[in-house]
């Protein structure tokens, strides 16, 4: 769909706006998003996203194969948060299916996704601190990065797109040492935190440009649908671990991270907490990770009941992902519908940089924290 | 060689020898043995420590440690294929990177490097001891804006345009309070000659940042506006503007911007150290217990050079530190911080420098 046609209006001195697209081939907007900004000297006056550049009909190929072949589209989605997406998918099935999975599966589903959260939180900090102009955190947030990427590595082999788990269970017991590695990471990790912090948080530069900008009130959020850290920063803890609570996170203890301002500022604050919290919960997990088998019973072909539907939604890093999966008695997905944080919190970008200037335009898309995998599909 | 250099003045006549040959053969010294590969070696040291402050190497392939690094940038960059896009203004885009990098070079033609040499005949380690140094420092730093608006402007790009506006403003703001704060040294020298300028540091036996700090802070801070580094790289930062004024250029055309800030960035410096800290004076050079600092047993003109290129090496790795540590500004936060705090700021120490000048 085409922005509206306007002509260009007068400003105040007589001078006319200035169309600017921006992107899709631009450092700073992650990937492929296009926004056609209508700029007042470096003021924005309105802004219109434009996305599909990373359409690849990923929700039609789930329809062409079974319900197993499909996780690796959802690796293909978020494609630096595989095992929150690949949970969001294989919950939706199990839902669909009536599977149980194991408690063992459950705690490894857990520690997988809290450590994904991390290491997506890391590559948010690390390109939002670089969009800001600080170089520097995005080298020692890929510091750590790598050390989560080697821990799925040795849990699957892959180390992005990780096809780490299927409906009904764990494809793979966590390998002799794994238990100690992590041990030794999520214990390193908050010093780590510390580290990014102290570059960032009280620096002088980094508060004039984050706080106060991109303002998004809590009743926007909530009319937009946006969901995830960009909501709690607005003041509402609104957080699927707590409210509908899944796999091992009834078991654990932590603090949903919540700030009142719903600026950059305090989504910044939002997500450094929450790769603390996610720190403790995998201690806890690893604490507390039960013995026994990993994979519930299941049928070689997994087919669905006729006419059935199940809707299944998980606290991913960016916010609130779920599938909605129409199941017709094969063994393929009749339809496949994703819900996808990304595309959700994108939208309300506009509202965000009305009136802001081109600058402060960089710091709210990196705030919003968009994956156009997920956004296009 | 000194052998030859008197064979050549004899040849052409004393008057012809001082006049131009010997201005041209500094010229030239300064320049291929000087400038251009302390900018090139320059940038090796900022990716090498910029690579110690972020966890990784720096470049390590081209040679033993990345020493050979520079050279293949710049081959690299001179076999490039140098495009003018379609839409551009031809002169105009060509000009552009010149006028950047020729008033940074035409600066350094002021700059003592070292003392002025005792005995006639023997050269000293600046090329031209003009009376109106300073002044003529401000003045030519003002054109190379000129260079980053037309640039900018010829392009025909619409990032291109944004980051030549961010610079005019940028600069033109940023210049006002470097100028100004270059008034507290030049009051308490009364002289503009920065050979002057540097000999009343050692004759009143205190480098002009103890008095004048708030001058000294001052200028630092838009001096690193000025050069366009971190934290006010505006013009051409790279996340918001692409590439800003030079988005379009490629090739030589655009290394030709590089070395334009580079050579801003020692400029800057020179000048700082020059007026505050005191250009090729060794530190305490009054105090009997640390008379070893003036590193006698080497010629005097080698030994003021040592002490300069140390002081200048300092302020170039803050500028390189500040890129590792600092965000960028915004553009208005950053014209707030020039006119609301540093001008006034300036005119106050101006003031209370003329004050204190005409009690004591």
């Amino acid at each position: 769909m085409e922005p509206p046609q306007t002509s260009p209006r007068q400003t105040l001195l007589g001078l006319e706006e200035m169309e600017l697209n921006f992107g899709p081939q631009h450092p700073s907007t992650h990937g492929v998003l296009r926004l056609k900004l209508r700029v007042d000297g470096e003021r924005i006056v309105d802004c219109y996203p434009i996305i599909g550049y990373l359409h690849r009909g990923t929700e039609k190929l789930f329809e062409l194969h079974p319900f197993f072949q499909n996780v690796p589209h959802t690796d293909r989605m978020d494609y630096v948060a595989a095992a929150t997406n690949n949970l969001a998918y294989v919950g939706a099935v199990e839902k669909l299916c009536g599977l149980v999975v194991p408690p063992r599966a459950r705690y490894i589903r857990t520690l997988l996704s809290e450590l994904q959260r991390i290491s997506s939180h890391l590559l948010w900090l690390a390109t939002h601190a670089i969009d800001i102009g600080a170089m520097t955190p995005f080298f020692y947030t890929f510091r750590e990065r790598e050390l989560i990427l080697d821990l799925f590595e040795q849990y699957c082999g892959a180390r992005l797109t990780l096809n780490c788990m299927r409906p009904g269970g764990q494809p793979y017991d966590l390998p002799a040492g794994w238990v100690e590695l992590c041990r030794e990471f999520v214990e390193d990790f908050p010093s780590k935190v510390d580290e990014y912090e102290g570059l960032l948080t009280e620096n002088r530069i980094w508060k004039k440009r984050t706080v106060g900008v991109g303002v998004l009130s809590a009743e926007t959020a909530l009319e937009y649908g946006v969901t995830g850290p960009m909501l709690r920063g607005s003041g509402v803890a609104w957080d699927l671990r707590k409210a509908e609570p899944y796999d091992a996170y009834p078991e654990v203890e932590f603090d949903i991270a919540v700030r009142h301002n719903g600026d950059t500022y305090d989504r910044y604050l939002v997500r450094m907490d929450e790769m603390r919290q996610a720190a403790r919960i995998i201690t806890q997990c690893l604490d507390q990770l039960p013995e026994g088998p990993i994979m519930a019973k299941r049928p070689r072909v997994l087919k669905a009941p006729k006419a059935s539907e199940a809707y299944y939604a998980i606290e991913g890093p960016k916010g609130e992902i779920g599938f909605y999966i129409v199941g017709d008695g094969t063994p393929n997905p009749h339809r496949c519908r994703v819900r996808p944080p990304s595309f959700m919190n994108l939208q309300v970008l506009p509202e965000m940089v009305r009136g802001d200037l081109v600058s402060d335009l960089v710091a709210v898309i990196g705030t919003t924290d968009i994956v156009l995998g997920e956004v296009d599909r | 060689m000194p052998g030859l250099l008197e064979a050549l003045r004899d040849a052409v006549g004393p008057a012809l020898f001082y006049g131009a040959v010997s201005p041209v053969l500094k010229i030239a010294v300064l320049l291929f043995l000087g400038v251009l590969p302390l900018i090139s070696y320059l940038t090796l040291a900022e990716r090498k420590i910029l690579g110690f402050l972020q966890v990784r190497t720096g470049p390590n392939r081209v040679g033993p440690w990345g020493l050979l690094q520079p050279i293949a940038d710049v081959l690299k960059l001179l076999v490039k294929e140098d495009v003018i896009p379609n839409q551009a203004v031809r002169w105009a885009f060509v000009l552009g990177p010149c006028l950047v990098v020729a008033p940074a070079f035409i600066i350094l033609g002021v700059i003592p490097f070292g003392p002025p040499s005792g005995s006639e005949g023997a050269p000293s380690l600046f090329i031209a001891d003009v009376n109106v140094a300073l002044l003529f420092v401000i003045a030519t730093a003002t054109i190379g804006v000129y260079g980053l608006i037309i640039g900018g402007w010829a392009s025909n790009s619409k990032f291109s345009l944004l980051g030549g506006l961010r610079s005019a403003a940028q600069m033109i703001s940023y210049e006002v309070p470097q100028g100004l704060a270059l008034v507290g040294p030049l009051l308490l020298a009364g002289s503009m000659s920065l050979v002057d300028i540097v000999e009343v540091q050692r004759d009143g036996r205190l480098w002009f940042f103890v008095p004048q700090f708030v001058a000294f802070f001052i200028y630092m801070v838009a001096g690193v506006a000025e050069s366009n580094r971190n934290p006010f790289d505006l013009p051409e930062a790279e996340s918001e503007l692409v590439a800003g004024y030079h988005t379009e250029y490629s090739g030589m055309r655009f290394a030709l911007f590089f070395l334009g800030e580079y050579a801003n960035m020692i400029v800057v410096s020179a000048v700082a150290v020059t007026l505050f800290l005191g250009g090729w004076l060794p530190p305490f050079p009054s105090v009997e217990a640390l008379s070893f600092l003036h590193l006698s047993f080497l010629p005097a003109g080698l030994a003021g050079l040592l002490w300069f290129s140390a002081k200048l090496s300092v302020f170039l790795f803050v500028y390189i530190w500040f890129r590792g540590t600092f965000p960028r500004y915004r553009f208005d936060q950053l014209m707030d911080l020039g006119w609301k705090w540093l001008i006034p700021l300036a005119l106050a120490n101006i003031l209370l420098t003329g004050l204190l000048k005409l009690l004591t």
